[in-house]
């Protein structure tokens, strides 16, 4: 069996769909969340990388580049954010940050 | 092209807000937190000098640079006005308030700055990378922006919050991206439309990739369902963050939102307009309806502002140039709206500190009659009541989607039009009918008592005078757009 791009297509489909569930259905850390978004970005990147190389094209990869930069700078951001709510809260349990309702 | 830079004249006033920002930066670094005024100051400064260079380089011609990366027209330029527009004024009257929350930090105008360039590139974006970056560049600034007062845990809230639901709609926005990528091979604005032109029937992946695309934008605009972090994040954020959310980043994600329906996927209006008139619609209901049982003054900002974003939408499911020109004029009326209101907002202020409940406005026009005069006609103005400039705005939206043969969107959309005039008249009534409440204590500086009377001038039934040279400068910048 030679792996095609609907094998790609669908490992990226199952991160994606593992990290959408990991941010709703997880009800503990924000942490998990942190690392749920950033398997969504992984899943954007395999998608992105499979079809610059079936459609022989260099901007899919330019663009994972991108996704890759970016995404460091999101994780720092939001991990800074973080570490300022613990120190306000001193908890990073999902179920506590409910301080504003409605 | 390979070796040759870039023409860097349609890109002027991004380079120099760009620059600007990280003189700035340096400046302050040397300067310490005292330097937070002379900043503010110099900030708003440099707004106005790209919004010059804009205006004498740039001009409206329809311009492409970086490879078609970039692209400046007359739509780019209207809307960058407004966003010079809201970002300077809420950096105008943020300066009290900040430095009576002891977050006077420098750190804040450059942050305004750098989120004004990711603006600027959403709606000058010709391609979905250029999207992603100037989204990302925006975005990060607002989660650090709604986090600014670090040690109050509703500020930390609602910047976690902001953060986490922004990131999961950023990963969506780009897995739909990828996908059109992949099944249309191009990520070119221009490319994109002729690609789709040429298919008989777009590819289901294409659907697909438009509808995640669809969802990460109706986010970033707070359209329903992907509203939820709107009332937590303006009411957690500091007042001036708050009403730099609600103005600057709501009209470029709506210009943004525009330029990638109308100019990457013209051929599949049909397609889009189904998703935008639902979002629309459900946007509007939730304005009208859950804004009825607000307590909190920016809560209540948060679902009217919901329910601005569905009205404007009804102009882009209109899906003709008409609707966008009819957006484009909602979307100008609503920033004087806006701005306004928070102004007046920053403005209820006691010795104990800032209030924000509706029931602190009580009595109001015995106390301070020329700002209880300024609140009510924004208010009616937000509501609609005809002569006032509100009015004009939703009259214009309407119309188009009339024309365009939705009249069932254009009904809802008088309907709940109807029912949120409750919430605005009950801020009159409790402004001139209660007992009053203690007086608020002035010295929120001139700027702030300024922007809510020029605010409520040009709502008042001034606007008939002004209402004309807008429309035109609408359709001047719709008529740019490739139809």
């Amino acid at each position: 069996m030679t792996i095609g791009l609907g094998h790609y297509l669908t490992v990226a489909a199952i991160l994606f769909v593992f990290g959408i569930f990991g941010i709703f259905l997880n009800r503990k850390n924000v942490i998990i969340i942190l690392m749920s978004v950033e398997l969504i970005l992984l899943a954007v990147n395999i998608n992105l990388v499979a079809f610059s190389t079936f459609l022989h094209d260099m901007v899919g990869q330019v663009f994972a580049m991108f996704v890759l930069t970016v995404a460091a700078a999101e994780a720092a951001i939001g991990l800074a954010i973080l570490v300022i709510y613990f120190r306000t809260r001193g908890s990073i349990a999902v179920e506590d940050i409910n301080q504003m309702k409605g | 092209m390979t070796g040759d830079l870039p023409t860097l004249v349609p890109v002027l006033p991004e380079i120099i807000l760009a620059v600007g920002a990280m003189v700035l930066l340096m400046l302050g670094v040397f300067q310490g937190d005292k330097s937070y005024n002379q900043i503010t100051s110099l900030s708003v400064i440099l707004l106005i000098a790209a919004g010059v260079v804009m205006f004498t380089q740039v001009g409206g011609e329809r311009q492409l640079t970086f490879g078609g990366m970039f692209v400046t027209d007359a739509f780019a330029v209207f809307a960058k006005t407004l966003v010079f527009v809201g970002s300077g004024i809420a950096l105008l009257m943020s300066g009290r308030f900040m430095q009576d929350h002891k977050i006077g930090r420098f750190e804040f105008p450059i942050l305004v700055l750098l989120a004004t360039v990711g603006m600027m590139l959403m709606i000058s974006a010709n391609n979905l990378m250029s999207v992603y970056v100037g989204l990302e560049l925006q975005s990060l600034s607002l989660y650090v922006l709604a986090a600014m007062n670090r040690d109050r845990s509703r500020s930390t809230e609602a910047g976690l919050k902001y953060f986490v639901l922004g990131a999961l709609s950023s990963g969506m926005l780009l897995y739909g991206i990828s996908l059109i990528y992949g099944f249309a091979g191009t990520t070119d604005f221009d490319m994109l439309a002729t690609t789709l032109k040429g298919l008989h029937e777009p590819a289901l992946g294409i659907t697909v990739g438009m509808v995640f695309l669809l969802a990460g934008l109706c986010f970033k605009v707070s359209a329903v369902p992907f509203h939820m972090w709107t009332p937590d994040v303006y009411e957690g954020a500091p007042t001036p963050v708050t009403a730099f959310f609600a103005a600057a980043p709501k009209i470029a994600a709506l210009a943004l939102f525009v330029r990638a329906m109308v100019g990457a996927f013209p051929a599949m209006t049909g397609e889009w307009q189904q998703v935008v008139v639902f979002v629309s619609i459900a946007s509007m209901l939730v304005g009208a309806f859950i804004a009825l049982v607000q307590t909190n003054i920016k809560r209540l900002m948060a679902y009217s502002s919901i329910g601005h974003v569905g009205f404007a939408l009804v102009g882009l499911a209109a899906g003709t140039q008409q609707g966008v020109e009819a957006l484009l004029v909602y979307i100008a009326i609503y920033l004087t709206m806006t701005l306004g209101a928070f102004a007046a907002i920053l403005s209820m202020r006691r010795s104990e500190g800032m209030v924000e409940d509706i029931s602190d406005l009580a009595g109001l026009s015995q106390t301070n009659l020329p700002m209880a005069i300024g609140i009510a006609t924004l208010m009616f103005s937000l509501a609609g009541i005809p002569l006032l400039a509100g009015f004009f705005g939703k009259w214009y939206v309407f119309k188009a989607a009339v024309d365009a043969g939705l009249v069932p969107l254009a009904v809802i959309g008088l309907v709940t039009s109807v029912v949120s005039c409750y919430y605005y008249l009950r801020i009159i009534k409790i402004m001139f009918f209660d007992e009053p409440a203690p007086a608020f204590e002035g010295g929120q500086g001139k700027a702030v008592s300024l922007v809510v009377g020029v605010a409520a001038v040009l709502n008042s039934p001034v606007s008939f005078l002004l209402i004309s040279p807008l429309v035109a400068a609408a359709a001047w910048a719709a008529g740019s757009l490739l139809f």
